[in-house]
């Protein structure tokens, strides 16, 4: 008999601790299954958050460790670079990253770790029970914005993606969802692509996935996933965002654009000599 | 290089701290610029690719001490420094390596305080040190050198002990001590204890179950609770680490107590006051925790007078209260807020004692 779907090996048989309609069972096995088809699972070591996904460690197959909140890129930092052959991932919720860690993952990206991070954005503070995120969209109630998110008030939802592409070292920068199978598929090629580059060594890649959290927003399942399509993705486009290796960029390229920095940077010091 | 071994250099405390790391073995720093401890950063910048270990100049000393976090699960040996208010910062990760029981070591050069105080050596962090600093229930040995030699044998010894009780350890000196300069001879370094396997690292989990580490316990209420009372029977192993000094204290009728840089300015003091025939001893712990109660417990029991001094408003003196019974016999000399007392200054106070 062939067997043509199963569980991936990086995922243990384990029930998980989430909500019905929760997109974060769907992001786990995406990156299992892309962990197991990299042939990777022995050499990989997570680093799960603080939040929803605090228990990775219980669903994943490989090493995990826990980190404080917001600090997953410094511990993932300090692991790639001791065992530089190994695979380290963080998978981080917008908590986690996009609030108490924002220091963490724009100086891990600036440095051009070679490490792979994956961003759950689900617009509010899942695991204490609905909070304002950074990413909570305008207007949009939580626990802690209960007539709305007032942006003059509260600031505007952030959009953390946009923001680390203007990093230099960050690479690889994608925004995914995994509302439908098409968007799942989608959703895996693009994680995998950025486990991919960690293989070859291109540098800091990182997918941003928007993930239905029915329980907390109030919605049905369903009308979760209609609220990813209809609000999310209006102000969180999909797509690749920055792919600076994308095109394979030529040794050639590459060089004469270190020759144009130079010849500014020269210019810079023969400005400033007189 | 810096090649010490086996012949006398001349080197400040904060680089001889972060030479006596390399030697012994560390090969993962992380730091953040802050005075009076910036040689260690530095000099760790180009020491540390020397030495084939990794060097990172943090963006904050909360990143410096999760890299720390980071690299200990990996079997690496990892250090960070800061003074305090950088010490402060990296309370969040001393409880979680507590919790998660990773080895590393974390050096604070004091400076005075609270808020942003000042660059001068102080002794104001010993409350934060030894009771705790970051949250939830958890103990960790406190060392505190006097000199650089000792320094330089505190930093070796303290990667033995993180190692051996898979505890955060830290070394706790001051700006006075960092920024000084004497003429020292490296030891070799050779670990004094017998040093468990690393079994628990996370490096992959090639031919073997996979590795967690976690400090996260609510799955039921009672597991938490059996983490600590295990965590607490290792505090209580760790008590036999306990070190101290003593200095002409076979007689002595007035126990001066102090610790670090404080302790060596008291034994010029004890001098002065035998010079004087005044009959003057010290307690000096070496260990601020585990503290060594039950010796200065004895020596305030034969003592006349007990003289804490320390560069604070008062902090070891509480300890020293709780084990010398008689309390009246204590008194307290501090000079908080970066400022350091003189031997001469000691001397007067005992010699007020002394009438």
């Amino acid at each position: 008999m062939k067997v043509v779907y199963k569980r991936p090996e990086s995922l243990k048989e384990a029930a998980n601790s989430y909500c019905p309609g929760c997109g974060h069972g769907l992001v786990h096995r995406i990156v299992a299954e892309v962990i197991d088809e990299l042939d990777v699972r022995e050499k990989t070591i997570g680093i799960a958050p603080v939040g929803c996904a605090v228990f990775a460690y219980d669903y994943f197959n490989f090493d995990v460790t826990e980190a404080p909140h917001g600090r997953p890129p410094a511990v993932a930092t300090a692991i790639k670079r001791c065992l530089p052959d190994r695979i380290v991932f963080t998978y981080q919720g917008d908590g986690d990253l996009a609030s108490i860690g924002t220091n963490e993952i724009i100086h891990a990206a600036n440095r051009g770790e070679n490490i792979t991070v994956i961003f759950i954005n689900n617009a509010n503070y899942g695991m204490t029970g609905g909070q304002m995120a950074p990413t909570t969209l305008a207007g949009m109630k939580t626990t802690t914005t209960q007539s709305g998110r007032d942006v003059k008030v509260a600031g505007y939802p952030l959009r953390v993606s946009e923001l680390l592409s203007s990093i230099e070292g960050a690479v690889y920068i994608e925004r995914v969802t995994v509302i439908d199978p098409a968007n799942v598929i989608k959703a895996k090629k693009a994680i995998k692509k950025a486990f991919q580059n960690q293989i070859d060594k291109v540098g800091f890649s990182f997918v941003e996935v928007l993930s239905p959290c029915p329980i907390n927003w109030g919605l049905k399942p369903l009308d979760a996933l209609k609220f990813v399509k209809e609000k999310m993705m209006d102000y969180y486009k999909l797509g690749v965002i920055k792919d600076s290796n994308g095109s394979k960029e030529s040794k050639y390229s590459r060089q004469s654009k270190r020759r144009k920095e130079r010849n500014i940077e020269n210019e810079f010091i023969s400005a400033i000599s007189f | 290089m810096t090649t010490g071994i086996n012949k006398k250099i001349l080197i400040n405390g904060n680089e001889a701290i972060a030479e006596a790391a390399i030697l012994a073995g560390c090969r993962f720093y992380a730091g953040y610029p802050i005075t009076p401890q910036n040689q260690i950063p530095e000099y760790m910048s180009w020491r540390m690719p020397e030495a084939g270990g990794v060097f990172i100049q943090a963006e904050s000393e909360l990143a410096a001490i999760n890299m720390v976090f980071g690299a200990s699960l990996t079997g690496t040996r990892a250090m960070t420094s800061s003074s305090s208010p950088g010490i402060s910062l990296k309370q969040e990760g001393i409880s979680y390596m507590a919790g998660c029981e990773l080895p590393g070591v974390i050096v604070n050069m004091q400076r005075g305080g609270p808020g942003l105080g000042n660059i001068q050596g102080s002794q104001a962090d010993y409350f934060q040190a030894t009771k705790g600093g970051g949250h939830g229930d958890y103990k960790m040995p406190v060392l505190a050198p006097s000199t650089i030699p000792e320094a330089i044998e505190h930093v070796m010894d303290a990667f033995d002990l993180a190692d051996k009780y898979r505890t955060p350890v830290m070394i706790l000196s001051d700006g006075i001590l960092g920024q000084m300069m004497e003429a020292v001879e490296f030891p070799e370094y050779r670990p004094k204890m017998k040093l468990p396997k690393k079994d628990w690292i996370l490096d992959g989990a090639k031919g073997r179950a996979p590795r967690s580490i976690f400090s996260l316990m609510m799955q039921n209420p009672t597991i938490l609770e059996k983490h600590n009372w295990k965590l607490s029977e290792k505090f209580k192993k760790m008590e036999v680490e306990v070190r101290h000094e003593t200095y002409h204290t076979e007689d002595a009728e007035i126990l001066i107590c102090a610790y670090g840089i404080m302790g060596r300015i008291c034994k010029g003091a004890v001098d002065m006051a035998r010079k004087a025939d005044i009959k003057a001893g010290l307690f000096r712990p070496v260990t601020v925790w585990p503290f060594a109660s039950d010796i200065v417990s004895e020596l305030g029991k034969k003592a006349k007078k007990v003289l804490v001094v320390e560069l604070n408003l008062g902090q070891m003196v509480e300890d020293i209260r709780l084990a010398v019974e008689d309390n009246k016999k204590i008194s307290f000399h501090g000079r908080p807020g970066g400022a350091v007392a003189t031997k001469e200054e000691v001397f007067e106070k005992i010699k007020e004692l002394a009438k």
